[in-house]
């Protein structure tokens, strides 16, 4: 099972290289880990993706929590939140076929940022069951390359009907 | 957290040089004694030491100074201080740290590290220490500027004594130490992610207290939380006041006086019979600062079947990391112990304390003082000439147990003991550095010749300081804890466990302490007495039967109650 959890850190040398070595050092598995900068210019955010029942999700938190220039864990359990995973994909894509690519692209509400003879280079975000039913309609005409970040995720500012709203986004 | 941004009496330290403030942030923090060994990158540093008031005590390996701090730390509840240079110095303290994060003592421990402008670069003695350490300390920083070392030194010691303590590494480039100071230093602890004061909440108070009150074989598991948070008096006063039998773990030795009738000693893997039947028949054990090592707990999925089970600690990482817990109290040892008591109503358990009665006269720890001179009879003589009130550091291995076992432990910080890490060679020096802390109290050292040999260089120390300690050599020629395992569980096929050792006497005699050899049981008492009133350091080798083991033993895997008993089955 496969949990979402962010944590606020102090930029300072070291922190990423904690978290990522206190990961391995305890056996947890994670699916990705995105670190970026945030309002306040002192702190970053991590945004983790643990895989594991929620015996370990209590765990990594506690133990992301010891570290000390971490400030603020967060989990999402229970709650409502918005998640996004940004991909760069280049598919093979020879005039012929340029057409087809581009509706689906415009199906999923993706761009297309550079175009060559035989390629397309396309940019995609959303939440990750979006991303990779992307991927899996773009194989057969051949994926060149791949870039994903890894997923963001912030919890919805009211919790109620607010869902909605995005999914017709999608 | 927050404290003043000038030094405690006010002073300027405009113009001081790193070093300078290195030495008198030290003065602020109220470190006496710093151990250490000097080196190229720390060269600054040692040379302000020079004029220093604070006692500095050379080690002859550096591994050796960080567990003198580890062992004066342990004794004294203070914070232990080790320096070692750049490199080969800091790699060696490695150990010495780890050890010291495994059972939360609080040290600090600072290096030398190569100019700033060479990080990164292979420069001569130059090691990623921080890197090196950072899973196996509690926090590590890397001081760049002269202006962030006065804070960061604040900061490392008030993050190593709080909250649940551990070793604080804080790495200086020689520049750092040279550089002077152009501004006066901010030295406002600025720490938003560390929060270590916490009380356990009034909800999980009363739930605990309500558990308690409603077991009818309560069994109390104390661990070293409640040694380090001083927590043994209200320990006590709960055990009393609810006729709750205690038993604690190898850290927790002597958090209950062992002469108590509630106390059932040691449990684990070699703990008592009674303490390990009474945790698996229990139906409600607290967890007092203790944290499930697979030492103590056997297979997990098996212990303590019928038991509710309460967890008090400091840590919440702690919590239900091995044993599924029902009743956290995040907290404070001793604040939620004086809590609970409150809450907790006389019961009558008459029936469960005398069925503990049974079992600690049917399974007392035992041995038979025939033959060779018996390791456990040693340590028997040496508690009984000891009054059970020295300050007894050990090594790792059959005579730890022993130790643990035999000496009949009264109070804490009496036990100076590497549990976690098991580190052997810990015993040599840790004694010096509780000797240190403790002068005109006796320290003994029982150690195995095994873990002697590892560090017996800093007898050598001990003579250089006057440090009068007593270190008692059960020796077997064996590395006899793994040779016991050979003989239970390999066919008795000693690979590289014969450990031949030389004359202790003469090499104690040449490094200037007292020597004293036992060969024979006559000798015993007398020996040991002799070493005890001398009023220098002394090594004494006893010669003991090379193929004693340790009972009883949990076999790896197994649960507690499935334990060999060995002579008592």
């Amino acid at each position: 099972m496969k949990h979402i959890i962010t944590a606020l850190v102090q930029n300072q040398p070291g922190v990423l290289a904690h978290v990522a070595g206190m990961f391995a050092a305890r056996g947890f598995n994670i699916d990705s880990l995105v670190v970026g900068r945030t309002e306040d210019p002192e702190l970053s955010r991590m945004t983790i993706v643990v895989v594991g029942d929620d015996r370990v999700l209590e765990q990594v938190r506690k133990q992301l929590e010891k570290i000390i220039p971490i400030v603020k864990v967060r989990d999402f359990m229970n709650v409502s939140y918005v998640e996004r995973d940004l991909m760069l994909i280049r598919i093979h894509a020879t005039p012929e076929k340029r057409p087809e690519v581009v509706e689906l692209v415009n199906l999923f509400r993706g761009k297309v940022v550079d175009v060559a003879k035989s390629s397309l280079l396309v940019e995609l975000s959303g939440a990750e069951e979006k991303v990779e039913a992307f991927i899996e309609l773009a194989r057969p005409y051949g994926i060149r390359e791949l870039a994903r970040t890894g997923i963001i995720a912030m919890p919805r500012g009211t919790q109620s009907d607010s869902r909605q709203t995005d999914e017709a986004d999608e | 957290m927050t404290k003043k941004s000038k030094s405690s009496e006010g002073a300027s330290f405009l113009g001081a040089s790193g070093a300078e403030l290195f030495d008198r942030i030290l003065q602020e923090e109220g470190v006496e004694v710093l151990f250490g060994f000097p080196g190229g990158m720390v060269l600054p540093i040692f040379d302000r030491l020079y004029s220093s008031p604070i006692k500095f005590v050379l080690s002859r390996h550096e591994q050796g100074a960080a567990h003198m701090a580890d062992g004066y730390a342990r004794s004294t509840g203070r914070t232990g201080v080790v320096i070692a240079t750049s490199g080969p110095g800091a790699t060696n303290i490695v150990t010495g740290l780890a050890n010291a994060h495994m059972d939360s003592v609080p040290m600090v421990a600072f290096t030398g590290q190569v100019r700033s402008a060479l990080i990164g670069n292979d420069a001569f003695q130059e090691a990623d220490i921080t890197g090196i350490c950072r899973p196996i300390t509690k926090h590590t920083c890397l001081v760049k500027r002269v202006e962030d070392l006065g804070r960061a030194m604040k900061e490392a010691f008030y993050i190593a004594r709080t909250g649940r303590p551990g070793p604080v590494l804080v790495d200086i480039p020689i520049d750092v130490s040279t550089s002077k100071l152009a501004q006066e230093p901010n030295l406002q602890i600025a720490l938003p992610g560390y929060k270590p004061r916490i009380s356990g909440h009034i909800r999980q108070i009363k739930l605990a207290a309500e558990a308690i009150n409603a077991s009818k074989r309560p069994v109390l598991y104390v661990g070293g939380g409640v040694i380090i948070a001083g927590a043994s008096e209200a320990l006590r006063e709960l055990a009393h006041k609810g006729k709750l039998p205690v038993t604690t773990t190898l850290m927790g030795l002597g958090a209950v006086d062992e002469a108590d009738p509630l106390a059932m000693q040691m449990l684990g893997m070699h703990g008592s019979a009674t303490a390990n039947y009474a945790v698996q028949d229990s139906d409600c054990i607290i967890a007092v600062g203790a944290r499930f090592d697979d030492r103590v707990t056997g297979n997990t999925a098996t212990f303590a079947p019928k038991a509710k089970i309460i967890h008090i600690d400091i840590d919440p990482a702690s919590i239900s990391k091995n044993i599924k817990v029902d009743i956290p109290v995040v907290g404070d040892a001793k604040d939620s112990l004086e809590r609970i008591i409150e809450f907790i109503q006389p019961v009558d358990r008459s029936p469960w304390l005398e069925q503990i009665a049974q079992w600690k006269k049917r399974y007392p720890f035992t041995y038979e003082a025939n033959g060779n001179i018996k390791p456990q009879e040693v340590i028997d003589t040496v508690a009984k000439l000891t009054d059970h009130d020295a300050i007894v550091a050990t090594g790792v291995g059959q005579h730890q147990m022993w130790a643990a076992q035999f000496y009949k432990w009264r109070k804490p910080r009496q036990a100076i003991i590497s549990g976690g890490l098991g580190t052997m060679g810990f015993g040599v020096p840790a004694a010096i550095g509780a000797q240190f802390g403790n002068p005109g109290k006796t320290v003994i050292d029982i150690d195995g010749d095994g873990s002697f040999t590892m560090t017996m260089v800093e007898v050598i120390t001990a003579v250089r300081y006057d440090q009068p300690v007593k270190w008692i050599v059960l020796d077997n020629d064996y590395l006899g804890m793994v040779r016991q395992w050979q003989e239970m569980f390999y066919g008795r096929r000693y690979s590289a466990t014969p450990h031949p050792c030389p004359e202790f006497k003469a090499i104690a005699e040449g490094f200037g302490a007292r020597g004293i050899s036992i060969r024979d049981r006559a000798e015993l008492a007398d020996g040991l007495n002799e070493a005890l009133r001398h009023p220098g350091p002394v090594v004494v080798d006893v010669k003991v039967e090379p193929e004693e083991n340790v009972f009883p033993m949990v076999p790896a895997g197994k649960s507690l109650h499935e334990m060999e008993l060995g002579k008592l089955a």
